[in-house]
C-alpha cells in the first residue's frame, strides 16, 4: 500500500512535469486515469516492492551521482586530452574488476558506472566480476574501481560504510 | 572621515541593473557550458575516427555521451530559467545518464559475444611520413 502511494504521487508528479496541464479537468481526468491504470497494472503485475518504488535510496543514489559526474568529468578530461594529442598514445586492454556487491541492482550499478566513465567500458559480467576493457594504461587498474564500487552498492542501499577515506586517488 | 563615509552610502544606494547582471550572468555561463559540450562532442568524432579498433572506438563515443550532451542539457537548462521546459530538459539529462551506458555495454557485449577480439597492447598513431611508403603497415 506504501508502495502504491509513494508510485502514484511520483508517477502523477511526472505526468504534470511532462505535460504542464493543470486547469483542463477533462486532460487532467485522463492523467489520474492513466495513473490509476499504471498502478493497476504494477499490482497485478506484484512488481510493487522495494525494487520497483526505491524511494528509500533517492537521496543516497543522487549524492551518489553527483560524485559520479565528477568521475566523469575526470575521466572526460583523460579522455579528450588523448583522443586530440597528435600521437594517440593509448594501450588498450582487458581485466577482471571483482564484484563485492550483494544485490544484482548493486552490480547493475556497478557495471553502468563503469561503462558511464569515459575509458572504461564493462563488457562482460561474469559470476565474480566484471570484464572491463579499458583504453588508457592508468585505467586498467583493477584497485582504483575499489571505491566506485563501494560508492555503487552504497547508493542502492547495500550495508557499505562509505565514510573512510581511501588511500589511493 | 564622515565625508567618506556619505560618500559610500550614497554611492550603495544607487540602483544597481540586478536584472540586467543576472541576464548576462545566465547568458555566459550557459553559453560557457554548451561550448564545452560542444567541444566534447567534436573530441568524440576526432576519436571515433582516429582509434584504432571497435571496442576503442566506442571510448570516444561515450565521450559524446556523457560530457557533450550532459553539459550542452545543463546549458540549456540555465538558459531557460526556472520553466517546465528545465524540469523536462532535467529529465532528459537523468534518463541520459541511465540509459546512455546500457547502450554502450549493449554494443560492447554483443561484440564480445561474437568473437570480436580487442587490440591490446600500446598502439600509437602512426607517422605522417610512413603512410604512403608502402611498407606494409
Amino acid at each position: 500500500m506504501k508502495y502504491a502511494l509513494i508510485l502514484g504521487v511520483t508517477l502523477a508528479a511526472y505526468w504534470l512535469t511532462l505535460s504542464g496541464y493543470f486547469h483542463k479537468p477533462l486532460i487532467l481526468f485522463f492523467g489520474v486515469m492513466s495513473v490509476l491504470f499504471t498502478l493497476g497494472l504494477s499490482a497485478r503485475m506484484k512488481i510493487l516492492d522495494k525494487e520497483t518504488v526505491p524511494y528509500v535510496y533517492i537521496p543516497k543514489t543522487l549524492s551518489y551521482f553527483v560524485w559520479l559526474f565528477n568521475e566523469v568529468v575526470k575521466a572526460n578530461v583523460a579522455v579528450a586530452k588523448a583522443v586530440l594529442s597528435p600521437e594517440l598514445k593509448i594501450s588498450p586492454s582487458m581485466i577482471k574488476v571483482p564484484t563485492h556487491q550483494d544485490t544484482d541492482i548493486g552490480k547493475t550499478m556497478f557495471a553502468n558506472s563503469i561503462t558511464l566513465t569515459p575509458g572504461t567500458v564493462s563488457v562482460d559480467m561474469e559470476e565474480d566480476g566484471v570484464l572491463v576493457h579499458a583504453l588508457l594504461a592508468e585505467m586498467a587498474n583493477p584497485d582504483d574501481f575499489t571505491e566506485m564500487g563501494e560508492r555503487s552498492g552504497w547508493a542502492v542501499g547495500e550495508a557499505i560504510d562509505i565514510s573512510e577515506p581511501k588511500t589511493n586517488g | 572621515m564622515a565625508e567618506a563615509k556619505h560618500d559610500a552610502a550614497s554611492h550603495a544606494a544607487a540602483p544597481l541593473p540586478w536584472t540586467e547582471i543576472f541576464e548576462w550572468a545566465q547568458a555566459l555561463l550557459s553559453g560557457g557550458l554548451i561550448l564545452t559540450g560542444a567541444f566534447f562532442v567534436i573530441a568524440g568524432a576526432i576519436g571515433i575516427l582516429r582509434m584504432p579498433d571497435f571496442y576503442t572506438r566506442i571510448h570516444a563515443a561515450g565521450m559524446t555521451d556523457t560530457m557533450g550532451a550532459e553539459f550542452i542539457l545543463l546549458g540549456l537548462i540555465i538558459q531557460s530559467g526556472f520553466t517546465q521546459t528545465s524540469l523536462k530538459l532535467l529529465l532528459i539529462a537523468f534518463f541520459l545518464f541511465i540509459t546512455s551506458p546500457t547502450a554502450t555495454h549493449a554494443i560492447a557485449h554483443a561484440a564480445h559475444l561474437s568473437g570480436l577480439k580487442p587490440k591490446l597492447g600500446p598502439y600509437q598513431a602512426p607517422d605522417l611520413d610512413d603512410i604512403g611508403k608502402g611498407d606494409g603497415s
